[in-house]
């Protein structure tokens, strides 16, 4: 299950979205993220109507990835076929 | 310094002021004073801060140790944006008026469209906590 942190630690640096079980999306570049998916965000925004006002003071924030229910990204940033095959190699692995 | 570079870490957050969402919606705002693994928190000098429309009202609450479970998200604040924010900051008693006409006016819209779905034979159960996995 290091599949998934390791791709998102090859996303560093890129603008994404990313949805929580609460229903907030939040817009941000991915600084950091960790063996528990949990994420950190610069330069953020709340993309849906402010109806969240409480984050208008927050520039940067650390994501708990347990709330987190999807990471929206950039068609062009990510290798489909680079992830299916190692998505097919890590599941080789944990059958054994 | 990070320690583990490309990891993403509370420890440079400790001593900052941080606003935290929680599960149940509510707002903490305090300084960052410890974490672990969890994201179990301590929370220094807090306050809860209740919103209503464009007003807010804040609510001393001490020092907080938040159990990691339930921190949707920590955001570091900007002392300089918080200055001018377009919120107008209230009296407790008169935010926890607010909060209360709103949550009535939910409920009550609530309670209409049940009754409405009812009426048509239709019944949809409500989403409660969030799954934990």
């Amino acid at each position: 299950m290091a599949l998934f942190y390791s791709f998102f630690k090859s996303l560093v640096g890129k603008d994404v979205v990313v949805e929580l079980k609460n229903d907030l999306s939040i817009c941000g570049t991915l600084h950091s993220v960790d063996q528990y998916l949990n994420i950190k965000l610069t330069d953020i925004s709340v993309t849906d109507p402010e109806k969240y006002p409480h984050m208008l003071s927050v520039k940067n924030c650390f994501i708990r990835g347990s709330v987190v229910r999807y990471v929206q990204l950039p068609a062009d940033e990510v290798d489909t076929q680079l992830l299916q095959d190692a998505a097919r190699k890590e599941a080789l692995q944990q059958k054994q | 310094m990070n320690y583990m570079p490309g990891t993403a870490s509370l420890i440079e957050d400790i001593d900052k002021k941080h606003l935290v969402l929680l599960r149940d919606g509510r707002t903490l705002i305090g300084f960052l004073r410890s974490i672990d693994q969890f994201a179990n928190l301590v929370l220094h000098q807090t306050v809860e801060r209740i919103h209503v429309g464009r007003k807010y009202g804040d609510i001393p609450r001490g020092i907080f140790v938040v159990r990691g479970e339930n921190v949707v998200l920590l955001g570091e604040i900007d002392l300089e944006k918080e200055s001018d924010t377009p919120l107008q900051q209230v009296s407790i008693e008169e935010i926890l008026e607010e909060q209360r006409v709103e949550q009535q006016a939910r409920l009550e819209a609530e309670r209409l469209k049940t009754q409405a779905l009812k009426d048509r034979g239709l019944s949809i159960p409500r989403a409660d906590t969030l799954d934990e996995y």
